[in-house]
């Protein structure tokens, strides 16, 4: 399960930490476990075509819920907000799969190091949380309202 | 650190080679074939051979719904209900008409809230004042509790406007008897009697003094002390007490309330419906006398047995002989993962008033991963806040790992269990050094 990839992530998280500005923040926790994360996203563009231009967070959790939100930084910053939809969903897809699902690493990069995890159902929403926390950020920065780049941020 | 005080207990002590091959699930492997060490048992313990086949037995040769039709197979079946009744009762001190079957202790202790709620609002008798909960009242329990013997309390202020008040639990695991005073409005005070995750033993007899010289009631949740050592709820003094049979080697689905006699006799039910009653008519119905007033429809009966067959086995082993083992264990546990160097104790270092429970937080490696490391290893601990959130926040912790011991535990298992704690911090990097490794926050 602790891919070397998993472990360097861990050891050295991208994008990790809190910033400004931001459109939208989310506070996921696992109440399994008592892990939590706080994530914030920053969108640039119109809602329609919205790319996500930044997102940091802090986490209180697991190496795999660690790595896991450090890949995601890594698969969704400057990708648009649908694609990144579509990344959330194959990776959701492959963590809820009980190992029966092929990854696409075109479409997961890093992200296919946490095949091993939908061995363990357990570690599952560990997996999940940031994947979960950028969901509901997003969701929360549309429903803010329209979507513009280079402004303050706001908490929704 | 070495271990102090471990009570003077003359019993002899456990075989426990011949205790494992009563489990059958003991001689199986895990993950890739390792030996299966089990060190969760305050989660649920496994089962001896003689407790599955007692419910086998009765299914095979006795199974009817018990508490009615005249039939043989309902005799027999009722005879084998009330054997156990009373054999569980023996066990911890008490009458079998005090002993009530619930699914689990977390039934057994809502049914007392819900009970306490229905004796506060409505039509409510003389004999049922004494159990009303009202605005302004207060509910007294710990930090330290199970969040069955929490949320419950938590439930019946909302439902009565009393106020939630609880004793704090002192850096060293043990409780802050100085943190709350009672008053004459303290209605109940809940408490464990050993803690799910510190290990700690509450002081019963000092807690029941309290509560008394105020007119408080007392519940017990004994899940974590009736497996474990010799345990006399009518000695104790307590008003109420729940635990479970899947933690004491008997089945799930079937636990126990224990009420004081003169107590359950006056308390409203909780659950209504059938077997519970003594006449039901269309305007209204009287209910039958304790235990059956609160066990309302067909109840869990192989479970029951089986359970009668777990307090025969623990018996058997001797209840002295058991804590002794158990306290044993904990001992090692303690010391061995004391050498381990980033392994804080959340709980007593030391072992008066304490039980088998060791829980602990390895620095900057997360309790998952912990488990994560001895779960390959074959080592099953439970990782998390193991229903107990709040104390977890009190100690500024997130998630703990914790090993649990029961009567098949031997010191070798508790050897792998360091042992995997030393390899998950070499796993992780921080096996040198005195564990800091950057400014990761870290449960």
């Amino acid at each position: 399960m602790y891919q070397e990839i998993i472990l360097d992530h861990y050891r050295s998280p991208h994008r990790a930490g809190l910033r400004e500005p931001f459109d939208a923040e989310s506070f996921q926790i696992n109440p399994t476990c008592g892990d939590e994360i706080t994530l914030r996203v920053k969108l640039d563009g119109s809602t329609g075509t919205a790319t996500v231009a930044d997102v940091s967070y802090e986490t209180l959790g697991c190496s795999i819920s660690q790595a896991s939100a450090s890949v995601l930084t890594d698969l969704v910053v400057g990708r648009s907000v649908g694609d990144s939809l579509k990344v959330l969903a194959a990776f959701q897809e492959m963590a809820q799969g009980r190992g029966q699902v092929e990854p696409d690493e075109d479409v997961l990069g890093d992200g296919v190091a946490f095949a091993g995890v939908a061995r363990y159902p357990a570690r599952v929403k560990c997996a999940l949380l940031g994947w979960m926390a950028f969901k509901d950020a997003v969701a929360r920065g549309f429903a803010a309202g329209p979507v513009a780049g280079g402004t303050e941020g706001e908490q929704s | 650190m070495t271990s102090l005080a471990a009570p003077a207990l003359h019993a002899a002590p456990l075989d426990t080679a011949a205790i494992r091959a009563d489990f059958p699930i003991l001689s199986r492997t895990v993950r890739d074939g390792r030996p299966l060490v089990y060190l969760d048992s305050g989660a649920t313990s496994q089962r001896p051979r003689q407790v599955l086949d007692a419910e086998r037995a009765f299914l095979e040769q006795h199974n009817a719904a018990v508490h009615r039709g005249a039939h043989q197979l309902a005799e027999e079946a009722t005879d084998a209900y009330e054997s156990a009744r009373a054999r569980i009762a023996a066990f911890v001190g008490a009458d079998p008409n005090e002993v009530v079957f619930t699914k689990n202790a977390t039934e057994g202790i809502n049914l007392v809230a819900y009970a306490f709620g229905n004796a506060s609002v409505g039509k409510v008798t003389e004999a049922e004042r004494r159990f009303a909960v009202a605005p302004g009242d207060e509910i007294v329990v710990t930090e330290l509790e199970h969040h069955a013997n929490l949320v419950p309390w938590q439930e019946l202020c909302r439902r009565t406007g009393a106020v939630l008040r609880w004793y704090g639990v002192t850096p060293d695991g043990r409780l802050d008897l100085d943190s709350v005073e009672l008053s004459e409005r303290t209605k109940v005070v809940a408490f464990a009697h050993q803690s799910n995750v510190l290990g700690t033993v509450l002081p019963v007899v000092e807690l029941v003094a309290r509560a008394r010289a105020v007119g408080a009631l007392t519940v017990l949740d004994a899940c974590q002390s009736v497996p474990h050592q010799p345990v006399n709820l009518t000695a104790l003094g307590v008003d109420f007490a729940a635990f479970s049979g899947h933690k004491m080697l008997g089945p799930s689905g079937v636990g126990v309330l224990w009420g004081r006699g003169e107590l359950l006799a006056a308390m409203p039910p909780f659950l209504t419906g059938g077997s519970m009653i003594e006449l039901v008519r269309m305007e209204g119905s009287t209910y039958a006398p304790p235990p059956q007033r609160f066990e309302a429809g067909v109840p869990m009966t192989s479970q029951a047995v089986g359970l009668g067959a777990a307090v025969d086995y623990l018996s058997g082993l001797g209840m002295e002989a058991v804590f002794a083992h158990e306290l044993a264990l904990t001992g090692a546990a303690l010391d061995g993962l004391a050498e381990v160097p980033g392994v804080r104790i959340v709980g007593p270092r030391d072992l008066t008033h304490r039980g088998g429970a060791v829980s602990f937080v390895v620095d900057e490696v997360h309790a998952h991963d912990v488990g994560q490391v001895l779960d390959d290893r074959g080592v099953a601990v439970r990782v998390g806040h193991h229903c107990a959130w709040p104390l977890h926040r009190r100690f500024g912790v997130a998630a703990t790992v914790r090993a649990t011991f029961a009567v098949y535990n031997t010191p070798d298992e508790v050897a792998a269990l360091v042992d995997g704690v030393r390899a998950a911090r070499e796993f992780f990097g921080v096996s040198s050094g005195d564990g800091s490794r950057g400014t990761r926050r870290g449960g």
